[in-house]
């Protein structure tokens, strides 16, 4: 059994409430598939009666129908007013005094029919397939299928906004990650399975814990890529509550994944090979939670002159793959020779400098010391005066007596071995 | 006649060849950056432990900063030694990097200036904890993807470097065979004993200075070093010496 309703009002919304198999079929009308609801509401008067009943509450102003196919349920709904019952087997008389322009026939059909005086749907619906079908075609076959109330198709339903969250609340506290796992796990499973049936992946994991004081411990883990694989998210999911453990017992978790497509599997050929994203993630999980979160990532170079200035970008290979001139595009190395690199001591090492002629000539730090063999210098540096952070230096490089080079400098603090040449 | 014997000329007939049982495919190595150390030991190889060795200002940093570079900026080329030393050359892809600093020494600018593409370089800064090295080592070699794993331990105390187990460096030996990557360990003095397959010790032949002592100071610019690197293993001692200047 199929419902039509025509009208004005949130019909859709309406149709939901009573099937989850609701089509749009135009601006003002939508069709339902009723099939069941007389086993909640009775017969089918009781089924419009409830169904008009709502959309009074609601204030839609709608016709209904009921029949047996979704089309002869449009035509009633669209042709009679009220309440109609199409009954079964009597669509061709029910709907018999409907005029044509209800099937919306092209206009040469519609022309045709008028010439050869057929203006309703009895008189068409009187006429022989064979002859239909030799002078008007398909279309006039189909236009007299709908006029006998004969039509057979499917709906097409609206598509349900999908939403990829899921809560389990628990019948006692947890407070162990290892239980907790198993929840995760079984939200996870079923939220990508969710997403695998649209051919979906995610990249952000968004986890709320209820904990037993009302409090939520939220967490967001975002993947540099696009990925679907239960399994490495619960051992993300591990990790991080491993590092960022919840204050108190949890009674409810609530997982949500944000649904994007996935990524092409295959790189373009002279892409660089970059580690699988969501591997290297839970790797670089496990490093953090040894070295210490921060200490883990790309290293960027900011827009300033401000020595031994960096940043850290969490985010290495997603990164690298989606914009690939972060940072200035190296100087090209000549043949043959390369750059001489620089140690930097972190953080810089104070020194007790002894100063003849204005020059350094001897310079003791932890683990450095040693009499000024050569040097050069002093270059005076400044910069960001114009912020609440100013600096300024002068820096010698010299070699002292225990054979190595270092970088020094001075600044209104005292002497610094900044690092050593290398 | 054994029995191994007999298949093996049955091989050979089939085959129309002879069989080089004990033959093995011939190892793959990449670049070092450096054209005169490439041709005096055919490259770095991969899957295997590389250790960089020397003291403060030797110019090892140097070297490790030009692999880097010329493994993330793929315009180095691909060698495969041959059974005859020859090496077959084609350019090779950039590659992402890792660089374990146990010493938080790394400095991005020149290391960017030398033509590392950061981009490409995983940092991991172990906060003065050469153990933390080692674990993350392993860590990232076990997960693959990189084509390059270095452990920077060049300022780490001697004493401390020699406290590491021969069998932590076997792990990362075991951890890095049959990998694509090129594990590369620079410190002050070999540690890795027989774990490593190659074996790098620099020094700073002479220290080149812009301008006369002289001449005051601030006239003088610290130009560069020249290095001489001598392979301790494996073979015979083969030297190599190259030009490492501050600036282009």
């Amino acid at each position: 059994m199929f419902a039509c309703l025509h009208g004005t009002g949130n019909l859709a919304a309406l149709a939901l409430e009573f099937s989850p198999v609701v089509e749009q079929t135009g601006p003002q009308t939508v069709t339902l598939d009723a099939s069941g609801l007389d086993r909640l509401f009775g017969l089918p008067h009781d089924v419009a009666a409830a169904i008009a009943r709502r959309a009074g509450e609601t204030g839609a102003r709608v016709r209904i129908a009921l029949a047996s196919n979704p089309d002869a349920a449009i035509c009633a709904a669209r042709g009679f007013a009220g309440i109609n019952i199409v009954p079964h087997g009597d669509e061709a008389k029910f709907l018999g005094e409907l005029p044509l322009e209800q099937l919306d026939p092209s206009s040469a059909l519609l022309e045709t029919l008028e010439r050869w005086g057929i203006r309703r749907f009895r008189e068409l619906a009187a006429l022989p397939p064979l002859g239909i079908a030799e002078r008007l075609g398909p279309e006039g076959l189909r236009l007299r299928e709908l006029a006998r109330g004969e039509a057979e198709r499917k709906l097409r339903p609206i598509e349900e906004p999908a939403r990829y969250e899921d809560e389990i609340e628990l019948e006692y506290p947890v407070d162990l990650l290892e239980p907790l796992s198993f929840l995760l796990a079984r939200l996870l499973n079923g939220l990508c399975t969710r997403l695998a049936t649209r051919a979906l992946a995610t990249d952000e994991l968004r986890l709320r814990l209820q904990l037993e004081n009302r409090a939520a411990h939220e967490r967001t883990l975002r993947l540099p890529a696009p990925a679907l694989d239960s399994k490495s998210f619960l051992k993300l999911l591990q990790l991080d509550l491993a590092a960022h453990p919840p204050a108190r017992a949890i009674i409810a978790v609530w997982l949500g994944m944000n649904p994007v497509k996935p990524r092409p599997a295959q790189g373009g050929l002279f892409l660089p090979a970059a580690p699988e994203p969501v591997k290297l993630e839970i790797t670089l999980a496990r490093i953090r939670a040894i070295v210490g979160e921060g200490n883990v990532g790309s290293p960027e170079l900011p827009d300033t002159h401000r020595p031994g200035a960096f940043r850290m970008a969490e985010a290495l290979v997603g990164h690298a793959l989606a914009c690939p001139s972060r940072n200035p595009p190296p100087t090209a190395r000549g043949a043959g020779a390369c750059r001489l690199a620089f140690r930097v001591f972190r953080p810089a090492r104070a020194a007790r400098v002894r100063i003849d002629s204005g020059r350094p000539r001897f310079v003791a730090a932890e683990g450095v010391r040693g009499e000024v063999l050569q040097l050069a210098g002093p270059w005076r540096t400044s910069g960001d005066w114009w912020t609440p952070d100013p600096w300024s230096r002068d820096e010698w490089d010299i070699a002292l007596s225990d054979g190595a080079l270092y970088r020094i400098y001075c600044n209104p603090r005292g002497w610094f071995v900044e690092g050593s040449y290398d | 006649m054994g029995t191994a014997t007999v298949l093996k000329r049955r091989f050979e007939t089939v085959l129309g060849d002879s069989l080089e049982w004990q033959s093995r495919p011939a190892p793959q190595v990449i670049s070092s950056g450096m054209p005169a150390l490439d041709r005096a030991i055919g490259g770095l190889p991969r899957g295997a432990l590389t250790e960089i060795v020397g003291p403060a200002s030797s110019g090892r940093t140097a070297l490790l900063i030009a692999v880097l570079a010329e493994a993330t900026s793929g315009v180095g080329l691909l060698a495969c030694l041959g059974q005859s030393g020859r090496a077959a050359q084609f350019p090779s892809p950039p590659e992402f990097c890792a660089l374990i600093d146990a010493e938080d020494a790394f400095d991005p600018a020149s290391a960017a200036a030398a033509g590392v593409r950061l981009e490409r370089l995983l940092w991991v800064r172990c906060g003065h904890n050469a153990e933390h090295a080692l674990q993350a080592a392993d860590l990232l070699l076990q997960g693959g993807g990189f084509g390059m794993v270095a452990m920077d331990l060049g300022d780490t105390p001697p004493e401390m470097a020699r406290r590491i187990s021969l069998t932590s460096w076997f792990r990362l030996r075991r951890a890095v065979e049959h990998t694509p990557a090129v594990l590369l360990a620079v410190s002050r003095q070999s540690n890795a004993k027989t774990c490593s397959s190659l074996t790098l010790e620099c020094a700073r032949e002479s220290t080149l200075w812009r301008g006369a002592p002289a001449i005051p100071a601030h006239a003088r610019l610290l130009d560069g070093v020249r290095v001489h690197t001598a392979r301790r293993k494996p073979g015979p001692a083969v030297n190599a010496s190259f030009l490492v200047r501050t600036r282009e």
